[in-house]
């Protein structure tokens, strides 16, 4: 159904003030990109939003963005209210942290994505699978995994220690073997690089 | 007054303690056997970094910096492992968080010098200077860091500017605009770019690539800002390039001289020493030191001399007041604020670079009379007499110029003479430096003129007058200069011209009647005019033909070759022989041009030998005619 412009004109206010990284001119291109993705979805949602698939289509098209496994990561992120459905709040919200955020937006941006259980940390389990494909040369002799797992470790390691500067002999860690969101938020300060640290899920802007 | 010495500029005033690392071997340090920890823990994470995608890669990057990579085991065990290779093959990439994991790491290792030359073996300079492009501005940034670690060799220098380097590192200090302020990006890119800059310019081939892409007016420009990060490469940059006469006519018509002055007084001694440092090098020119005087940069300097303690910095200022002190003005200032007596202090327990300064200012301060007072009463005769035993050709020049200074004061020449300096002076003739035999034949002068009984102690000095006479065999033009000017002085004692007469001092003088050297010719002639005062010298030049060259010196345009050369015909005129000779090549014509001069001693040995001459042609007329 479409909006009258009064409404729309509110929308638009509304989001420029809750997004904050877009001028309305902005917002106001992406309220009719936002309308044109609902037109293309299913009428499941009647008009209130798009679903998964189209979401991640955009973001290939838009972004180059491939990797499966991500894209679903992105889109519960987006998806606050976890209705399956990206409204419009949700659409500009989201991509205000994604294209403009600041690095405390993008901080805790990346650590959602990476916290696949939701439960505020980012364990072993959860590193291992996002790390699962990222070794290319694997020496013959080993186990396929051994690699991985070592460098989960490594990472691990890295990461979580808040004192400790000389590697290997670390020999506990705070949090038992996960990654908090303290932990997460010191390392990325302390290097900017660890950002997104366990695979690419923010847009490259070449 | 004597000749500033021709000690080379680079000799004394490369006041880099760093030896270019081309002469020394590429020697690694025994260690252990044993290989460490480290070799192992990078050892595993090169293989991730070898053998993973961009996510793995960078976790093993990152982790790799937690190794103490300014210790030379890390930075041998990355070299060893295979690592340094992967690291060059990524910044190979378009991967911008690869390359700058991977210049993280390059830039704290490439502070070792086994390693930089591999990064340079293994093509890493190439694409460092390619990132130079890159629109990241961190990437750029570690990329001219680590350049400027790399470039701290020849070749590495040579290879960044076969690529274009010198180029895009002058376009980045162009790409910031100056402002009233800055973000910490800018002012992170021109602080890199300079370093950069800075490595790349000890090189003269850079130097010259700096000036034609323009980078001399964006030094000027930076040269203003207040950032000292920023001051230090640049100053730097212009202090190494201050040996081209093009920067210096730059630093000249840019005001930059401004600059460099204000920022004597910064609270940093690197950055004091490196203006120090550039008005050292500068200051060779006239108008320069007339603008570190006009900008009031003489007093910073002076101040500066109590900071003795930093010895790099010391070795600077001591430079800068030595050259400065060229000009007559700037001594009349430094005695203002007692430069003179605070230098004198530092003629003891200094080091050699040091010491050549320190001298070098004090023997120009000796221009002026006063200092001369002035470094007899703050105790300064002795020490420097004493660093007339020195070995240092470059310190020696110095001492025997200051030595000289003095001794042009009665009282001074007293203590140098109890001290035994004029023996000491007299043995650096023997140096095989021939700077150091011409300063030390030059400081000779004013010692037999003001010593007491000079005669006697030249005549005390066994095989001196044997000696210098055979200096005049020398190939060295200075060294034939200050002879001959020596040799007149001590002509001047009936004794010793006689011994010297016996060494064949007479036809060694003739023999170099035949130049064109304005200098020469006049202490030669000098040296004549004297030596006819004995026996049958006057004879002797002639038969040695001395004469007809010297008539030519006639035509010069130098009024002191024409007076000295008057005063030698005058003398050799008293023969007849010589009479004729002249005659023959027109010394008549010539002498009676300057009879109307108004220096009386010219005009008096020019009318006494044309009155010579006539008095021969008459009597020859006469006897002639009857």
């Amino acid at each position: 159904a479409a909006m009258s412009r009064k409404g729309r004109k509110l929308l638009v206010d509304s989001l420029t003030r809750s997004a904050k990284h877009f001028t309305k001119s902005e917002v106001e291109c992406l309220v009719k990109l936002f309308d044109t993705l609902v037109a293309k979805a299913s009428s499941q949602f009647a008009g209130a939003g798009f679903d998964r698939t189209v979401f991640r289509d955009t973001l290939y098209n838009a972004f180059g963005m491939t990797d499966d496994a991500v894209l679903d990561r992105v889109f519960s992120t987006f998806d606050k209210d976890n209705t399956g459905c990206i409204t419009v709040e949700e659409w500009v919200e989201g991509l205000a942290v994604l294209l403009r955020g600041t690095l405390e937006e993008k901080m805790k941006y990346c650590f959602a994505i990476y916290d696949l259980n939701g439960d505020g940390y980012i364990s072993k389990e959860e590193m291992f699978q996002m790390l699962k494909h990222s070794l290319l040369i694997q020496p013959a002799d080993e186990e396929p995994d051994e690699g991985v797992k070592d460098l989960v470790e490594i990472a691990l390691k890295k990461m979580a220690s808040t004192y400790l500067l000389v590697p290997f002999l670390l020999q506990d860690y705070d949090h038992d073997g996960k990654l908090s969101f303290t932990d997460f938020e010191k390392a990325v300060r302390d290097e900017n690089l660890l950002l997104e640290a366990f695979g690419p899920c923010l847009p490259d802007i070449k | 007054i004597f000749s500033k010495a021709s000690v080379s500029f680079e000799d004394v005033s490369e006041s880099s303690s760093e030896t270019d690392e081309d002469e020394q071997p590429l020697r690694r340090q025994e260690g252990s056997t044993d290989l460490s920890a480290e070799y192992w823990g990078i050892q595993k994470l090169a293989k991730y970094v070898k053998g993973g995608d961009p996510t793995a890669t960078l976790i093993a990057l990152c982790s790799m910096r937690d190794f103490n990579l300014s210790e030379e085991t890390c930075q041998l065990a990355i070299k060893d492992t295979g690592c340094l290779e992967v690291l060059i093959n990524l910044l190979d990439t378009e991967e911008i968080k690869c390359q700058t994991g991977s210049l993280k790491i390059l830039k704290e290792i490439s502070q070792n010098m086994l390693i930089r030359h591999a990064i340079a073996d293994l093509g890493g300079l190439e694409i460092m200077v390619k990132i130079l492009d890159s629109p990241d501005t961190d990437l750029k940034c570690l990329a001219a860091e680590t350049i400027a670690n790399v470039a701290k060799f020849k070749r590495a220098r040579k290879t960044v500017r076969k690529h274009g380097g010198i180029k895009r590192l002058v376009e980045l200090l162009e790409s910031i605009s100056m402002g009233s302020s800055y973000q910490a990006k800018d002012i992170e890119t021109v602080r890199c770019a300079a370093l950069a800059l800075w490595s790349c310019s000890k090189s003269t081939k850079n130097k010259k690539a700096i000036r034609k892409a323009g980078g001399i007016p964006l030094l000027a420009r930076w040269l203003k800002c207040a950032h000292t990060n920023i001051l230090i490469p640049i100053v730097g940059t212009l202090q190494e390039c201050a040996s081209e006469p093009s920067y210096r006519l730059a630093i000249r018509t840019e005001g930059m001289i401004e600059n460099l002055v204000k920022n004597l007084s910064s609270e940093h001694e690197e950055l004091q020493r490196h203006c120090a440092s550039a008005i050292f090098k500068c200051a060779e020119d006239e108008e320069i030191r007339d603008l570190v005087r006009k900008h009031e940069g003489l007093q910073p300097l002076s101040a500066l001399l109590d900071k003795s303690e930093n010895k790099q910095l010391l070795a600077a200022v001591t430079g800068a007041i030595w050259k400065c002190a060229i000009s007559r003005e700037n001594v009349l200032k430094f005695q203002e604020y007692k430069t003179v007596e605070t230098l004198v202090t530092l003629l003891t327990d200094q080091p050699e670079e040091v010491l050549i300064n320190v001298i070098g200012a004090l023997g120009e301060c000796c221009q002026e009379e006063e200092n001369r007072g002035t470094i007899r009463r703050s105790g300064g005769i002795a020490p420097m007499v004493n660093l007339l035993t020195a070995t240092n050709p470059a310190l020696l020049v110095n001492v025997n110029k200051a030595v000289g200074g003095c001794a042009m004061e009665p009282e001074n020449m007293v203590i140098i003479d109890s001290l035994d300096g004029v023996r000491l002076l007299w043995s650096l003739l023997k140096n095989p430096n021939p700077d150091v035999q011409a300063s030390a034949a030059w400081a000779l002068c004013p010692c037999i003129e003001n010593a007491k009984n000079s005669g006697e102690m030249v005549r005390s000095f066994v095989g001196g007058l044997e000696l210098i006479v055979n200096l005049l065999k020398s190939n060295d033009k200075e060294v034939l200069t200050s002879v001959c000017a020596a040799i007149a002085n001590i002509a001047k004692d009936e004794e010793n011209l006689a011994v010297m007469t016996d060494h064949g001092v007479v036809p060694l003088l003739s023999k170099l009647a035949n130049t064109n050297n304005n200098k020469l010719r006049r202490h030669l002639a000098e040296a004549i005019a004297h030596c006819c005062m004995w026996g049958s010298n006057r004879v002797a030049f002639g038969d040695t033909k001395a004469v007809a060259p010297l008539a030519r010196y006639l035509k010069a345009k130098d009024p002191l070759v024409h007076r000295a050369t008057a005063l030698a015909l005058y003398q050799l005129s008293e023969d007849p022989n010589n009479c004729v000779i002249m005659h023959e090549n027109g010394v008549v014509k010539l002498l009676l041009a300057m009879v109307g001069s108004t220096d009386d001693i010219l005009q008096e040995a020019a009318a006494g030998c044309i009155a010579n001459i006539r008095r021969l042609a008459l009597a020859t007329e006469k006897a002639k005619y009857g």
